[in-house]
């Protein structure tokens, strides 16, 4: 597989190569154990502890990180600033990319995933959140592979199936927003149903307002963080138009971010004040909860309104990276750090090896398969056959 | 059915009512579900409770759970806090910090049988049903393995098999559910040397507890757990000490789970009702902005050429003008100079009538 993703056709031997096979022969043998031996001979699940990484990376973090794709089609297709429009197939590429290792990581984690359908074809339980969000992952998946589409549409020479579903673009953009804006928020109040083991200051009525929130940071950090590598990876693949729209980009969504940012904290705020638990503050996971907070949420509002102020590409750059890092803590600490609390620490959860090995091996075939598109499709250019009409 | 009630409550939820006609009837009745009526329960007394574990080995054995790796006559197994597995639906633990004359005293743990289960609120296959008996019972096989029900579960009580690959399952006491429908006792109950068991109709053991209470008062804390914790359960117990002290959690709240999650589910219908409406609307905004933007400019650039047409023939026309001035007092220069000349010729001629051809020509001009 990673073979097949050099184009350089010299040598298979570099460094992201040698790397990239190693994590896939590990994860290609913890792939065989999980589905011969049962959960139990791979992870550290257990009855106290029912959800580990896969659910809390794979699925909190996956899907938050995910995000660009409907952020960004929403703000070119929706309100109508075209000039990201660069942005968008990146994005989309991303958040389908995202979305799909979701639905291979969760048929890690449940005890029988070919039953996966069940909820849809066998007996729908619409009283579960997670109904709501295996539904609306499910959808959204399809919804994305739409949006991604052209790309490879484009690149098959198929152009009246291309054409068919450039004029479905608006539709798709609507549909996108109103699936992400149910399962972002439906992740956090998957969480609703157990405020006896969610440590109260990351358990709140908000809780699902919250994630939907974040997940729009995080879609326009990532957007940035994932513009700024394809960058350092991919420059000779961009046109003049990437090339030239990029800094706008990073200025436009870096001061987007700053603003919601800035909402998220106050409604964070509001949230221990809803609580009252304003006392908790001073607690070990109060300290913790500060951290996430402050660190993570009002430091980076903060240097993201310096770097458009200063039209400072550094640190605009560096603090989308620093909140995409905070998303990752924040979805850690609702699914695994603070959820729990109450149980004696010998009774908590660490992730076994293998199940780390797993997430490291799904986000590897991600950057293979991403690289293995881009440099293919036109994502980071316009095909030339379609120049931009839009 | 059983579940009608939920199936219910979840349709209107799904069909975007759930708020409006839930809560409403909620207010209006200020009532939560009571469970069904004559539904079963059993009533836990733990100054009852020797820890004789014989309740364990009953259970194991009416539900045909493996073999344990030490025997139930085991008691050093006491000496640990054990919590349900796959191969035991119950468990007894032994809480000796006590400091009265009490002490120590044995909590049971199993399915606590909820009236308005978690685990059947989160269950996206609905492989959980709260039975007319109280039993909530497992349908192994719909269920997926998703493992939501051990997250929702404020008891801690569903387990996994997570040893088995193929044919994993959750694993919980079904109250004897196949036994009770039969007219037999639960295994733990009938096993139970002591009474501190007592199986009956959940309102019949209400009243047995408080009774008990009303009758000792010194030997048991004036409270009936399980009569409204998280909406009320089937499993019902009496204490010497406080709850928290045996092994209890006493901040579970008396919200029953569904409830927890109503207002989130309430919110989807509304979503997907406006979302498209506000963002469609967006949408237009946008465009419309951008149409008029370009009728403006184009405006604009009509309006500058028809100014700058203005301009050009305000200039020719003053041009004009003063063309035709410059052209009048030339004419008019030329006219009294030819006066001037004829006036001088007709100095000669007689004098009136050289005045009046003068004024005449003078007024033919004028015209």
């Amino acid at each position: 597989m990673s073979d097949e993703a050099t184009t350089t056709g010299k040598s298979y031997l570099t460094p992201f190569n040698v790397i990239a096979g190693i994590i896939i022969i590990i994860g290609l043998f913890v792939t065989v154990m999980r589905f011969t031996k049962g959960l139990g001979a791979v992870t550290n699940l257990s009855d106290y502890n029912p959800w580990g990484i896969w659910i809390g990376f794979d699925l909190l973090v996956g899907v938050a990180l995910a995000a660009g794709g409907f952020v960004t089609s929403a703000a070119v297709y929706i309100f109508g600033m075209k000039k990201y429009h660069s942005a968008v197939r990146p994005a989309i590429l991303t958040g389908f990319l995202g979305y799909a290792m979701v639905v291979v990581a969760l048929n890690y984690d449940v005890g029988r995933p070919w039953r996966l359908p069940y909820p849809f074809i066998m007996q729908q339980g619409t009283t579960s959140l997670l109904f709501e969000v295996a539904a609306c992952v499910a959808l959204y998946l399809t919804v994305l592979f739409i949006e991604f589409s052209p790309a490879a549409l484009e690149w098959l020479g198929l152009k009246k199936a291309r054409n068919i579903i450039i004029k479905l673009t608006l539709l798709l953009t609507i549909f996108g927003v109103v699936l992400s804006t149910l399962h972002q928020s439906s992740l956090g109040a998957l969480f609703l149903i157990a405020p006896s083991k969610l440590h109260p200051l990351w358990y709140s009525p908000y809780i699902a307002v919250f994630f939907f929130v974040s997940a729009i940071i995080a879609g326009l950090s990532m957007v940035i963080f994932e513009s700024t590598l394809s960058h350092h990876y991919f420059a000779n693949k961009m046109d003049a138009a990437h090339l030239k729209e990029k800094d706008d980009i990073a200025l436009g969504f870096g001061k987007a971010a700053s603003f919601v940012l800035a909402g998220y904290f106050i409604i964070k705020v509001i949230g221990i004040s809803e609580g009252n638990h304003w006392h908790l503050l001073g607690t070990s996971y109060g300290l913790w909860f500060l951290v996430e907070l402050l660190g993570f949420v009002a430091l980076p509002c903060f240097f993201y309104a310096i770097g458009v102020r200063e039209k400072n590409l550094r640190i605009i750059k560096w603090t989308a990276a620093w909140t995409v890092f905070g998303i990752f803590l924040n979805r850690l600490n609702v699914g695994l750090i603070a959820f729990n609390w109450h149980l004696p620490s010998s009774e908590r959860y660490f992730p076994h090896w293998m199940e780390i090995a797993v997430s490291v091996f799904l986000v590897t075939v991600i950057l293979i398969v991403f690289r293995f598109i881009v440099t293919r499709m036109p994502i980071l250019y316009a095909h030339p056959d379609y120049p931009e009409e839009h | 059915m059983s579940i009608s009630r939920r199936k219910f409550l979840g349709w209107l939820g799904a069909a975007g009512f759930g708020s409006a006609l839930g809560n409403t009837a909620r207010a209006a009745s200020n009532k939560h579900f009571d469970g069904y009526p004559n539904s079963n329960g059993v009533l836990f007394d733990n100054t009852r409770c020797i820890g004789c574990r014989k309740c364990e080995e009953g259970c194991n054995r009416v539900n045909e759970l493996p073999e344990p790796e030490r025997p139930f006559s085991d008691l050093s197994l006491l000496d640990a806090k054990r919590r349900t597995t796959a191969k035991a639906y119950t468990v007894v633990n032994r809480y000796d910090d006590i400091v009265s004359e009490k002490g120590p005293l044995y909590t049971k743990f199993q399915c606590n049988h909820c009236l308005e289960p978690a685990c059947a609120s989160a269950c996206f296959v609905r492989a959980f049903t709260k039975t007319e008996t109280g039993a909530v019972v497992y349908d192994a096989s719909v269920c997926v393995g998703c493992r939501y029900c051990m997250i929702a579960c404020p008891f801690e009580i569903p387990t996994y098999e997570y040893d088995k690959a193929f044919t994993p399952r959750v694993m919980k006491c079904t109250m004897c559910y196949p036994r009770v429908v039969k007219g037999l006792l639960p295994g733990c109950v009938e096993a139970c040397p002591t009474e501190a068991l007592t199986f009956g109709k959940r309102q019949d053991l209400l009243k047995i507890g408080r009774e008990r209470i009303a009758k000792f008062p010194e030997r048991y804390e004036d409270y009936i757990y399980g009569e409204n914790e998280m909406g009320g359960t089937s499993w019902l117990y009496l204490s010497g000490e406080p709850f928290k002290d045996v092994g209890m959690r006493e901040d579970l709240g008396v919200t029953p789970a569904p409830k927890l999650t109503a207002g989130a589910l309430s919110v989807v219908p509304m979503v997907v009702g406006l979302w498209p409406v506000l963002l469609t609307g967006i949408y237009a905004i946008n465009k419309r902005k951008g149409k008029i933007e370009k009728q403006e400019k184009e405006q604009a650039v009509v309006a500058a050429l028809e100014k700058a047409q203005n301009e050009a023939e305000a200039k020719l026309s003053e041009a004009m003008e003063k063309a035709e001035k410059e052209k009048a007092a030339a004419i008019e220069t030329a006219v009294s100079k030819a006066l001037e000349e004829a006036a001088k010729a007709s100095e000669e001629d007689a004098g009136d009538t050289a005045v009046e051809d003068a004024d005449k020509k003078s007024s033919e001009e004028d015209s």
